[in-house]
């Protein structure tokens, strides 16, 4: 298999330019027509002399990937499944919301960090996408010109695989890639703390932390990342950084019911996210086969997000989308691999 | 050692190598710091360089630190360590995590390396009360057999996917937890290693009755 194109930065489409023979802004005019305009192979690219298109022919691949099944819901929400290593599925969710957009992409086949309530851990891990397939699950979906918001949140850990997210998110914010805000970008993370601070450094896009319960001998039940990248370090150094006023953080919380629902819990993550200004994003649980966890009721989700919100913690409730598509990540790859 | 910021590394004197079979090793330098059993350190070859987190595979009063690791091929810092001789220099952070056991009787599940926190907490006295399932994929590369045979006899179960020998269970350790009707719900039960492992195995006792409460697992990655 030819090496892919896509995904590369503007530097390294000039380097592999003049490796080739070609001049150096040959790089440029490749970045323009990966990044710019609609084209997926080298013979579109019109204004590269031939000799450069056939010579790009014979050594690389566009790496421009159609998906190879969608599922839509009836609320609009499509479920994308790109093909990966060895069999594989990826998924990538487009979720419209009035004239928000936004498209959800995995950073990994598979996924290392266990996590109880998570169905892509089940699958084990197979692979780090690179920043192209990281890409391309943006690039290639019919609605990519309509997309307002990116999120790293489906399958695997964005900071597990730092250096192609890092690479990924030069492509999109750069004003000779896809130009998007980094403002409209937001990165997930269960909390490596060394690589979180890392993509601090070298990106300003959004930070999102999974937190799912205040109390760290909790955490260490749900999410095996507990017990050598404590809650009580990651929340020391979020402290500590300076997010300005355009970026943001926000925690991810995952009501389980007669676990992480009670006053207590509301009380505990008032006080350790005293003095981060953030916000708290509310997810309802959708059980995964052999579960040993269940979502609390309507009821009591809205009124967690009441209490919080009476300390002073903006919090909203994530919307379920596309349930009759199994939209959860890690659901539908992993339904289509039993289908196999 | 004095620093308990994680950001921060030392320079230790490597004291100690040796392959204990093939593609594993372990490693030493002199303790200067108190650590838990269970806990890791992040190594890295140079002051500025990349980090990787390991396990302390010795006990907490031991006068030296023991590394326990296996070369991957294609890993960053493994073939590295691998080629590292007494007075080398390495680079390592303040303890850390809390993969950390106790006294109570409880059932330690590791595969491969995964066995080095439970070496640790082994060396430092806690081992009484514990059975000890480990899983490997050839008979000579279950590190500690000797030791952990003598103090636990009868508790220490090896699951052998690969090798036969009549001492050991044919097959690998989440086969030999399926094939078990009587596990002990109220008894913590501690998971090391890699996250195939570590998420099939919880599966298996949560579906054998255990509370996901009683499930402590730390994953390598």
């Amino acid at each position: 298999m030819r090496e892919h194109l896509f995904g590369k930065t503007l530097e390294e489409l000039k380097d592999l330019s003049v490796k080739l023979g070609l001049p150096s802004f040959t790089g440029r005019q490749l970045a323009e027509w990966l990044y710019k305009k609609e084209v997926s192979t080298f013979e579109e690219m019109t204004n590269l002399s031939l000799k450069a298109r056939a010579l790009l022919k014979e050594n690389y691949d566009t790496g421009i990937i159609s998906p190879t099944d969608v599922q839509v819901s009836v609320d609009g929400t499509k479920k994308y499944l790109f093909p990966a290593l060895e069999g594989k599925f990826i998924e990538t969710a487009y979720i419209p919301d009035g004239n928000r957009h936004t498209v959800c992409v995995s950073s990994q086949v598979g996924c290392k960090m266990g996590c109880l309530f998570c169905m892509t851990g089940k699958q084990g891990f197979q692979g780090n996408l690179s920043s192209g397939e990281i890409l391309n699950q943006y690039r290639s979906i019919p609605e990519w010109r309509s997309i307002t918001n990116l999120v790293y949140m489906g399958m695997g850990e964005p900071l597990d695989n730092l250096e192609e997210v890092l690479k990924s998110l030069e492509v999109l914010t750069s004003d000779w890639g896809f130009a998007l805000s980094p403002r409209r970008i937001t990165v997930s993370t269960i909390g490596i703390t060394p690589a979180m601070l890392e993509f601090l450094n070298r990106s300003s896009a959004h930070l999102a932390v999974s937190l799912h319960t205040p109390f760290e001998e909790e955490r260490r039940k749900l999410m095996p990342v507990q017990q050598v990248y404590p809650l009580k370090e990651v929340l020391r150094e979020i402290k500590s950084w300076d997010f300005g006023r355009q970026r943001r953080v926000s925690f991810e919380y995952i009501l389980f019911k007669d676990f992480n629902d009670s006053v207590s819990h509301v009380n505990e993550l008032s006080r350790i996210l005293h003095g981060i200004r953030c916000r708290i994003n509310l997810i309802r649980f959708h059980p995964i086969p052999d579960t040993p966890l269940e979502s609390p009721d309507e009821e009591t989700i809205q009124a967690f997000k009441e209490k919080l919100t009476a300390k002073g913690i903006t919090t909203t409730i994530r919307a379920s989308r596309g349930q009759d598509i199994w939209a959860a990540c890690g659901l539908l790859s992993t339904k289509k691999l039993a289908d196999k | 050692m004095t620093t308990n910021d994680s950001h921060q590394v030392s320079p230790v004197s490597i004291s100690f190598t040796e392959e204990l079979s093939e593609g594993i090793y372990l490693i030493g330098f002199k303790r200067e710091f108190l650590f838990r059993a269970g806990q890791v350190i992040g190594i890295a070859m140079e002051e500025k360089g990349p980090r990787r987190l390991y396990s302390i595979c010795s006990g907490e009063l031991e006068e030296e630190i023991h590394i326990l690791y296996k070369v991957v091929d294609e890993g960053f810092l493994t073939p590295q360590l691998s080629d590292l001789e007494i007075g080398n220099t390495i680079w390592i952070t303040a303890p850390g995590g809390e993969f950390t056991g106790d006294k109570d009787p409880a059932v330690w599940i590791a595969t491969g390396t995964g066995i080095a926190p439970f070496y640790s907490m082994f060396r430092s006295g806690l081992g009484e009360n514990k059975t000890l399932l480990h899983g490997n994929r050839f008979l000579e590369q279950f590190n500690f057999y000797d030791e952990f045979q003598e103090a636990l006899g009868q508790d220490y179960i090896r699951c052998c996917s690969a090798d036969n020998d009549e001492e050991v269970y044919q097959g690998r350790i989440t086969g030999y937890l399926e094939e078990q009707d009587a596990l002990i719900p109220a008894l913590k039960y501690y998971l090391c290693g890699s996250a195939d492992m570590v998420v099939e195995a919880r599966d298996i006792l949560i579906s054998k009755g255990i509370p996901f409460g009683n499930i402590i697992s730390e994953i390598y990655f």
